[in-house]
């Protein structure tokens, strides 16, 4: 166990320089000078563009901008935006309210989704069970950008249940909606997940064994069926989380969240290097220490499984 | 025990006085399956009784109805697609088809019993077997964790796992498949049963440890005194351990005779292809005799003795009526206790 888990993190450390490198270079070869750009229309001053250029380290080599920038991180520095902020102080102020956005996702995903999977996996090829394929078919088949719409005109505009956009994001009244249309997609996976595993669960032998022991319906469900059937379905779940981090941009667009995403938009779009290669970097680290802890959680559901 | 006090909605415990009542009586038992290709009839008409410290074996080929009649004993039947048209299970005198779901639940594991044929299939994979004993006393004495723990270890030690207290935490693929079916045999005797079901207890055995889990089976019935109904489609472990035998072939009983009766004379064609068939040492070298044809499929059951298209002796009338489960006599008319043939035929077949 000890050394399974000491060669996955070193197993991260390639992946980490791969993954920082690509975009490193997606980064660069993306159109348009940045520094240019923040004249706007106006013709830039060539000796200030200089400046700056020298400034950011844009005027090196790229594989030496690359070496300095990691050079700069395993101090703990992201270096700073165009503007002239920290990228760390940026991270720290959005990153917060991306994680309690994808935090109350999660939790409506979770267990929204697990409980129509179950209703709809133990009455498979009944009428619940195909009310709940057809809204998950639904949710699937409808972009995100459409179901936020459609959401905040329904609930916020016609409806004034809560406000169209989020004013504060610590107030987790208010992103109820955003964390919905955010986990709606996950949320339809996991409850076809569910709903196939338990279906299928359901006709296995131990659960006989269960009821011939004469334990009350509860357990046998509860215990029994679920401890079983919820493997694959953590599986996608841990997954799931850094998707959610990193997949908020067109949510938080739509409801102003000014989280990662939509920090992570506006550094693209302007092509400040700096700021998307951190943003993408945390998020990567995220990614790989979710993907372990359900690789290790893996064991505590399964004892069939062990680690060497 | 207190497992006796807290079962005051459920039927007297055993008694020894209790002799009017059989434990167990199934009476013409039907139990039907509705599928898309139409009803299979896999019961039709099931009578047996069995008694506390008594043994039933019931014996047939796969498909004869012999798990279906075991698990509509249990009500662990998937109803649906299964139904059960007619019939009665009385459990020492009360009918079980009529009682509510949480009456059955009671009954289920603490007075019936069942002991399933894969154990590595049967037991919850992901969950140590401890638990998985100890839950028969949490749910049903309401025991704390601890407590149920260290009966657990008991059990185990009853059925002579080794190194209980050291395997109590283990999961079941951790063990052999002879522990395995140790384990499901402690499972179903935990709560002392009046009844238990096992179905094909050794068939996924190998033959040494198939002796010892019997052996192990029939010594914990004699010790509880508990009546057992064995399925097996095996004769030679019948032929150890069983009071009486009940053959089946396709939902129906055929022949029903005291075990050591049956093998010396069988009263009905089938059950005599089917101890035709056991290879024999001093046979060596010659074909082996098999029962020509296969099972019926039973949606579509043959009109008269189902057996007839399979039957050497089958005869014009064998096509056409259903024979009855005659008492078997002896030439001279004296009745043989506790035997029946459902054949037309039975006086040819056991006395010439």
């Amino acid at each position: 166990m000890g050394r399974y888990v000491a060669r996955r993190l070193l197993q991260m450390i390639p992946v980490f320089i791969g993954t920082t490198l690509l975009i490193f270079l997606m980064v660069h070869v993306l159109p348009g000078d940045p520094i240019k750009a923040l004249w706007g229309d106006k013709a830039a001053d060539p000796a200030q563009v200089a400046v700056l250029r020298h400034k950011f380290g844009l005027d090196l080599p790229l594989w030496q901008q690359y070496t300095n920038y990691m050079a700069d991180l395993f101090q703990g520095k992201f270096g700073e935006t165009f503007g002239g902020r920290q990228v760390s102080d940026l991270m720290a102020e959005s990153f917060p309210v991306t994680i309690r956005l994808a935090l109350v996702a999660f939790v409506i995903e979770v267990v929204l989704g697990i409980t129509l999977g179950v209703f709809a996996g133990l009455k498979a090829g009944k009428a619940v069970d195909t009310a709940v394929l057809i809204f998950t078919l639904l949710v699937i088949s409808v972009p995100v950008f459409v179901l936020g719409y459609i959401f905040q005109t329904v609930f916020a505009t016609e409806l004034g249940w809560v406000t169209p956009s989020v004013q504060d994001s610590e107030d987790f009244t208010q992103l109820i909606l955003p964390g919905a249309v955010l986990g709606s997609l996950s949320l339809a996976y996991v409850a076809r997940l569910t709903r196939t595993t338990i279906s299928e669960n359901v006709r296995s032998d131990y659960m006989r064994t269960a009821l011939a022991k004469g334990l009350p319906r509860r357990r046998i469900v509860g215990v029994h069926l679920l401890r079983n059937s919820l493997i694959p379905v953590v599986t996608f779940l841990g997954t799931d989380i850094g998707a959610l981090m990193g997949g908020a941009i067109v949510t938080e667009g739509i409801f102003n969240v000014q989280g990662i995403g939509q920090q992570l938009y506006r550094a693209v779009s302007q092509g400040e290097g700096t700021t998307t290669v951190g943003i993408v970097t945390v998020l990567v680290i995220v990614f790989l220490f979710t993907s372990l802890i359900v690789d290790l959680l893996y064991a505590v559901l399964d004892p069939r499984i062990r680690y060497a | 025990m207190t497992t006796l006090e807290k079962t005051a909605n459920v039927p007297e415990p055993r008694s020894a006085d209790d002799a009017s009542t059989p434990l167990l009586e199934v009476r013409d038992l039907h139990v039907e399956f509705h599928t898309r290709e139409g009803v299979a009839k896999a019961v039709n008409g099931v009578n047996y009784t069995v008694d506390a410290g008594e043994t039933l074996a019931v014996l047939g080929e796969s498909g004869s109805g012999k798990s279906v009649t075991a698990q509509a004993i249990m009500g662990i039947l998937d109803m649906p697609p299964g139904k059960i048209p007619q019939g009665q299970i009385l459990y020492r005198g009360q009918d079980m088809l009529t009682m509510s779901g949480e009456e059955r639940r009671q009954i289920r594991g603490r007075k019936i019993a069942m002991i399933f044929q894969d154990a590595l299939s049967s037991l919850n994979p992901v969950l140590s077997v401890g638990y998985q004993l100890g839950e028969m006393y949490r749910v049903h004495q309401g025991l704390s964790k601890k407590d149920a723990k260290a009966k657990a270890i008991e059990l185990m030690d009853r059925v002579r796992i080794p190194a209980a207290k050291e395997r109590v935490g283990d999961y079941p693929h951790q063990f052999s498949g002879g522990m395995r079916q140790r384990i499901m045999i402690a499972m179903a005797l935990a709560l002392e049963p009046d009844l238990i079901i096992a179905d094909e207890p050794t068939t996924a055995l190998d033959v040494t440890v198939q002796a010892q889990v019997m052996d192990l089976l029939a010594e914990l019935q004699r010790e509880f005194n508990m009546g057992l109904i064995l399925i097996t489609h095996d004769l030679g472990v019948v032929a150890d351990v069983a009071d009486k035998i009940a053959v089946m072939y396709a939902g129906r009983i055929v022949e029903t005779a005291p075990v050591h009766e049956l093998y010396k004379r069988p009263a009905h064609p089938y059950t005599r292809g089917l101890l035709d068939s056991i290879p024999r040492l001093d046979q060596k070298g010659q074909e082996l005799f098999a029962i020509k044809g296969l099972p019926p499929n039973l949606t579509r059951i043959p009109s008269g003795c189902a057996f007839n298209p399979r039957c050497v002796k089958a005869q014009d009338v064998c096509r056409t009526d259903v024979p009855q489960l005659h008492q078997v006599t002896e030439p001279d008319g004296a009745a043989l206790p506790g035997r029946g043939s459902a054949c037309h035929f039975w006086k040819e077949t056991i006395h010439g």
